[in-house]
């Protein structure tokens, strides 16, 4: 076991990948010589070289496309947009070309790639440099959506990302960069399409994704000691596949559910949870399901004020404890 | 600078011996006559309702897609638009199977789960038609990328039109074929309509592709896209380039199509006289006195025409006599495993 941070673990991963097969490739803007603008690359140009490691211009678009003709054609590339927000400039990557590719072609054509990027709020950018995009790519047939909240599963889960046949949308939360954890020795490799139970727990079920994973935990443990609630935290981890298996299983021990969701309102992955929650699992339910999210405006950009839109641990415990209360 | 007029066809002196020779020039004869068989018996059943959702076909273009395919090596690949009939079929992929995919039957290249914008047959080395304007240019800079980091000698030739010079993907996959030096050949078809608006109208520069290849350091080639001798050089010159770690090049070629923009379109904007004047110009009427002069017979070239009509009846007849596709193939190959699970 070692300490590392998130972002080590970002290198550790592409590199246990890349030391692994010569297929995989790396290519992204600033990724190259100077090791990426969130430093979560550092090294992996000296250690692989510049035909594996690849600086490439500011065109989302030919990062993306050049990635699937790479991947078409026998390469497994993993590509760099530096924020998510930027997909909405490559969009047509995201959302025709990687995931259609396959079925339009009644299964000739082959997609295995992995696009990394750098989602979430938290470091005061403003609105087009903050968004939770998950939602934007968890609609789309034909994608596989994964997004780490701790060290350990950032390497192992873009091990099982960049081993995948489909193509995989890799959510690094920026604001767990520095964030540190025990990490195992040796090679790691996890399953796509696996939640976590991280704290187990009677009363309510909270789940959560990326940044708002340790926020669910701090709030779980204040449930506790202030207000005698035992909440069981879950990790999504995966969005598509999705582990409805682990969530159900929980919902049937607590009979409460709550979402904690970064993304705005509209359309998040929470609001599917518990629409298959209402489906499959109604009664088990002993209350409503409570969706905790980010109200439905474009993020602000001032500590104070985009400290006040993100769900907190604060808001939270408050959000349980008065429904458990009610 | 390459332009039209140095690029032209040097026939004379040694009869077929020169550098294409007989059997090449029978093959590119036989492709383009194929071409515009399949492509008007497409059309032919639209009107019988046989053909349905969109289709745009190449009539009037097919020396660009005779010339390049036959210039192509086994192993090397193509990246089609929705225009890609044309361009999948001079590849070998059967008329049968291009049809059968245009009538929706399960005998279709993609069983009917792509359609007339979608042609796919990897097995050909068509690595898809690509319906979105300019997407598959960075594609086939990818593909061409595996070529370079592999040390494979393939080829990545991406077909486009006119209207593609006009879309972000296409200057970004420009500079960074360049940039990256691939072994990618970008063929812009230039028929002077962006779908339904001349493409003067709406580009800064008269040759959309060739006058924008100086903004990548690339040489500025334009090209009568219509006789397929001159795409045929053009094309194996750049193919030579690529393979020789040159490089990318990018190809304008003057042609027009004879139909609409898509089956929609009768193409009413376009001035009178100019289709007649293009029809003039039709790429088989111009290879077929090209053969004439190389002393081809008449009846060498009514075999060709026989044995292509033979191929297009054929096809036609078993597609028409092929099953619709089974709809248990709507939840297939959405994921690598053969299925569509995103949940447990």
């Amino acid at each position: 076991m070692a300490e590392l941070t998130y972002r080590d673990a970002v290198i550790r991963g592409i590199a246990q990948e890349m030391s692994r097969d010569p297929d995989v490739v790396f290519l992204g803007e600033d990724v190259a010589k100077a090791g990426g603008v969130f430093k979560a690359t550092v090294g992996l140009y000296e250690q692989f070289g510049p035909l594996r490691v690849r600086d490439t211009p500011i065109s989302e678009q030919a990062i993306l496309g050049a990635a699937m003709g790479a991947a078409m054609t026998g390469l497994k590339p993993i590509a760099e947009i530096m924020f998510s927000d930027f997909f909405a400039v490559c969009f047509d990557y995201i959302a025709n070309e990687f995931p259609k590719s396959r079925y339009m072609s009644n299964g000739q054509t082959k997609c295995p790639l992995v696009v990394r990027t750098g989602n979430g709020a938290g470091s005061r950018f403003g609105a087009q440099h903050s968004q939770s995009v998950e939602n934007w790519c968890m609609m789309i047939p034909g994608l596989k959506v994964v997004a780490p909240s701790n060290p350990t599963d950032v390497i192992g889960l873009l091990a099982a990302a960049v081993r995948d046949p489909d193509p995989v949308i890799f959510l690094e939360h920026k604001s767990l960069y520095p964030t540190k954890g025990e990490v195992p020795d040796g090679e790691i490799i996890d399953t796509l399409g696996s939640a976590k139970i991280v704290r187990p727990g009677k009363d309510a079920t909270i789940v959560a994704l990326a940044l708002m994973v340790p926020r669910a935990i701090q709030a779980a443990e204040r449930l506790k000691s202030e207000h005698g609630i035992d909440c069981e935290v879950v990790d999504v981890r995966s969005l598509v596949p999705l582990d409805t298996q682990t969530i159900l299983g929980s919902i049937a021990k607590t009979h409460r559910l709550f979402t904690v969701e970064e993304n705005p309102r509209l359309c998040g992955w929470g609001a599917e949870i518990v629409s298959i929650a209402a489906d499959e699992a109604f009664y088990d339910l002993d209350g409503p399901p409570v969706r905790i999210t980010t109200p439905h405006i474009p993020l602000p950009a001032a500590d104070i004020l985009e400290d006040a839109v993100l769900p907190t641990p604060e808001r939270i415990v408050e959000t349980v404890n008065r429904s458990l209360n009610s | 600078m390459s332009t039209v007029k140095d690029r032209a066809p040097q026939p004379a002196g040694s009869g077929l011996n020169d550098d294409i020779g007989e059997e090449k020039r029978l093959a590119l004869y036989r492709s383009q006559v194929r071409l515009r068989e399949a492509e008007q018996r497409a059309y032919d059943l639209f009107l019988q309702n046989l053909v349905k959702g969109t289709s745009h076909l190449s009539l009037g273009q097919e020396a660009i897609a005779a010339g390049f395919a036959e210039a192509m090596q086994k192993g090397d690949l193509s990246f089609c638009t929705y225009r890609g009939h044309a361009h999948t079929l001079a590849r070998g992929v059967p008329v049968e199977k291009v049809l059968g995919e245009l009538m929706q039957r399960d005998n279709g290249l993609m069983r009917g789960k792509g359609g007339s914008m979608h042609l796919t047959s990897e097995q050909h080395g068509v690595m898809g038609s690509y319906a979105i304007i300019g997407a598959h240019l960075p594609i086939a800079c990818g593909a061409a990328w595996r070529a370079q980091y592999k040390g494979d000698k393939d080829v990545s030739v991406c077909f486009f039109g006119d209207g593609t010079t006009n879309i972000g993907a296409f200057h970004e996959a420009l500079n960074f074929a360049a940039v990256w030096k691939l072994p990618v050949v970008f063929v812009c078809e230039n028929n002077l309509y962006m779908e339904y608006t001349p493409i003067r109208d709406v580009t800064a520069v008269e040759h959309p592709a060739a006058d924008r290849a100086a903004s990548y350091g690339l040489e500025r080639i334009l090209i009568d896209g219509n006789d397929a001798d001159i795409v045929y050089r053009t094309a194996q010159t750049a193919f030579a380039k690529a393979r020789a770690g040159e490089g990318p090049s990018l190809i304008e070629c003057l042609t027009y199509r004879h139909s609409g923009h898509s089956r929609a379109d009768p193409a009413k904007y376009r001035p009178e006289g100019e289709l007649e004047r293009w029809k003039q110009r039709d790429p088989i009427k111009i290879y077929r006195e090209r053969l004439k002069q190389f002393g081809v017979s008449d009846q060498v070239i009514e075999e060709i025409h026989a044995s292509v009509r033979k191929e297009v009846d054929d096809a036609t007849e078993a597609c028409k006599a092929a099953p619709m596709p089974p709809l248990e193939i709507l939840t297939t190959d959405v994921y690598a495993d053969g299925g569509w699970a995103w949940r447990n």
